[in-house]
């Protein structure tokens, strides 16, 4: 599903350059559960971003789907973000003024679907993630690890090939956490490749493979025996 | 453009951030709101000053005699020189072809009295022609015509105010009036838009003036109107022309500036086109000006509301919102505020002007109003000026990266 080759990202303060990733080479399967860790400045965050399409690198191969991510133009990494990849943030980013079930409806939005098609969609990924109830409230009358699930339905309403969440569980208690870590492996069972940064071993240890990131480069990467965060929750 | 979906994102996105666009809406309808009253007090300035010089006609030459303060062909200076009725005859005689209307005015005071009630009016003793000259209106009766003046008849066409101030209700015409103790029959009363002054005058017939005053020919000044076709060179031709025949006749040295004088509306016309020109530029300096303030205004608040904005914008960006699509998103917004309430900037500038009517004709404003195509024209600017202070900051929203406008503060 991700083959990446030789990654390469630099950033430039002023004079210096920060030299972020290092030659990355992963090769992601699809169907996998996949955790990046590292401590700050490891380069974990640039990557997702890059896996995103947020970012662009400097050198090296990036191949999504078959499709190769290279020289997009804005318009083109929008539609391609649109398609193939759904996002959750660390701090949920639903937009304030629309409720659970508009923030969910709107990649399909910019996806040219009917309003009719987006509202059953909407409801029922709202529906999957146990919120259904909770379809017209607006995110300010939401808790944290309710406003996450809403974020999990938005990612999940385009049926994108990979789920990319940045440190998904930063912003929500260890119980919480868990929650939501049970709705990724529930949803990972489906077949869905995920792809989570987090630098909480715990969190880790609930992927199906731990990426290690220092300094730029991959220290150590292993598959892991899954816990199941269901018997926590 | 006409995607329902997106109009719905739109209205959603105003209705749900009132404040913010009450905020722009705000700005708009302010920019508008003085834009319209500025440029209608504007004209109505301009409808003062064209009220003023619509008095008399414009074409019109004041010959009036003076003193000679040069000697001249064994003359002595200061003389003081008359006219008289041959002088008129003899301009009508030479200049004929050139000119349009002619008319003698001598002036007189007089108590007027008609049964108890009196008072001191001025009067002109002219000829028919005058009531051309001097844009006269008959409201009632009839003006004085060229039998009155072959037949000396006591006849008075009097002001429209002092028929009001001496007969009171009753018509004035066919009446007989005291003027300095002669009876004179009122065959007319008039208006004039040279307010209340020229409506307080009398008319008399220049013939009849003559004789009841020491029987002479002398008159006070000769006032005429050229042919419109000649021009302002044309016009200042003939005056010289008129000026050298009077100086040559009453023996005034032709370098003598105070011999005789002519007036005219020649230098008053461009003068007042220039006059006008320059509050035309006011007005639209005042209204360009006021304008750009509006635009100014608009464009801080897109600024500041894309500013605000640069999260959630990311966040379209990172689900899938093209550059294009949002650039058209706040640009459709933007048309929206600005149109509605820059109409409604409009709509109140008007209601404003109206209800201000006649109110402020002391202050030398007339009227004032702006014209359609005006209203139009501003519109067409807001609408241009909404979409040029949207597109900036949209195009810079839209280039936002969306991990920038992501990161967590």
């Amino acid at each position: 599903m991700i083959q990446i080759d030789e990654l390469h990202k630099s950033y430039h303060m002023g004079s210096n350059e920060l030299h972020v990733l290092k030659g990355i080479n992963l090769d992601i399967k699809e169907g996998e559960f996949v955790s990046i860790m590292g401590s700050s400045g490891s380069g974990k965050s640039t990557l997702l971003n890059i896996i995103g399409m947020l970012d662009l690198a400097d050198k090296g191969s990036y191949v999504l789907d078959n499709v190769p991510i290279k020289n997009l133009s804005e318009k083109k990494a929008a539609v391609y973000r649109n398609k193939f990849l759904g996002f959750i943030f660390q701090s949920f980013n639903l937009i304030n003024y629309k409720n659970a079930a508009e923030n969910v409806a709107l990649p399909l939005y910019y996806q040219g679907i009917s309003r009719k098609i987006r509202k059953e969609k909407s409801l029922y990924y709202l529906e999957k993630v146990g919120l259904a109830d909770w379809a017209h409230h607006l995110p300010s009358e939401l808790s944290g690890g309710q406003k996450q699930r809403v974020a999990i339905a938005r990612a999940l309403a385009s049926e994108p090939k990979v789920l990319l969440a940045d440190e998904p569980t930063g912003a929500l208690d260890t119980k919480t956490s868990y929650e939501v870590m049970d709705f990724l492996q529930s949803i990972n069972d489906e077949g869905k490749t995920i792809l989570v940064v987090t630098h909480e071993p715990d969190i880790a240890d609930m992927t199906k493979r731990i990426v290690m990131l220092k300094d730029g480069r991959i220290l150590e990467d292993k598959k892991v025996e899954q816990i199941r965060a269901s018997q926590y929750v | 453009m006409f995607d329902l979906d997106r109009w719905r994102e739109i209205f959603q996105t105003i209705n749900k951030n009132k404040l913010r666009t009450l905020l722009a809406g705000f700005t708009v309808t302010l920019g508008i709101l003085i834009f319209t009253v500025l440029f209608g007090m504007g004209n109505g300035l301009k409808n003062t000053f064209y009220k003023f010089f619509q008095d008399d006609a414009q074409n019109t030459l004041f010959i009036s005699p003076g003193f000679a303060t040069k000697p001249f062909k064994g003359f002595k200076e200061n003389r003081r020189i008359e006219f008289e009725n041959e002088d008129l005859e003899l301009i009508k005689e030479k200049f004929g072809d050139r000119i349009e209307y002619t008319t003698a005015r001598i002036y007189k005071g007089v108590t007027a009295k008609y049964k108890s009630e009196y008072g001191s009016y001025n009067v002109r003793a002219v000829h028919p022609d005058h009531q051309y000259l001097e844009k006269t209106i008959m409201d009632k009766g009839r003006y004085i015509n060229e039998y009155d003046i072959r037949n000396d008849a006591r006849i008075a066409v009097i002001g429209r105010l002092i028929e009001k101030d001496l007969f009171g209700r009753e018509n004035a015409v066919g009446k007989f009036i005291s003027l300095n103790k002669i009876i004179y029959r009122v065959v007319g009363v008039f208006s004039d838009a040279g307010g209340d002054r020229e409506e307080r005058t009398i008319y008399l017939p220049v013939s009849t003036t003559q004789l009841i005053y020491k029987n002479t020919e002398v008159i006070d000044q000769i006032n005429l109107s050229y042919n419109m076709e000649l021009g302002a060179s044309g016009a200042r031709r003939l005056s010289s022309d008129i000026e050298r025949f009077l100086k040559n006749k009453h023996n005034v040295a032709p370098s003598d500036q105070n011999g005789i004088y002519i007036g005219s509306v020649i230098e008053d016309l461009e003068q007042n086109l220039a006059i006008a020109n320059v509050l035309q530029l006011i007005v639209t300096v005042i209204g360009i000006g006021t304008l750009l303030a509006g635009v100014i205004g608009i464009s801080n608040i897109m600024v500041y509301i894309v500013k605000e904005r640069t999260k959630e914008l990311g966040i379209r960006k990172a689900l899938g919102a093209t550059p294009g699509s949002v650039i058209g998103m706040i640009l459709q917004e933007t048309l929206i505020i600005t149109m509605l309430f820059g109409y409604l900037g409009i709509f109140l500038g008007n209601y404003i002007l109206n209800s201000m009517g006649t109110k402020l004709e002391d202050w030398f404003i007339t009227n004032p109003n702006v014209s359609q195509s005006t209203i139009v024209w501003a519109t067409v600017i807001l609408i241009f000026s909404g979409l040029i202070a949207g597109y900036i900051p949209a195009r810079r929203a839209a280039k936002v990266q969306p991990i920038v406008a992501l990161r967590d503060e």
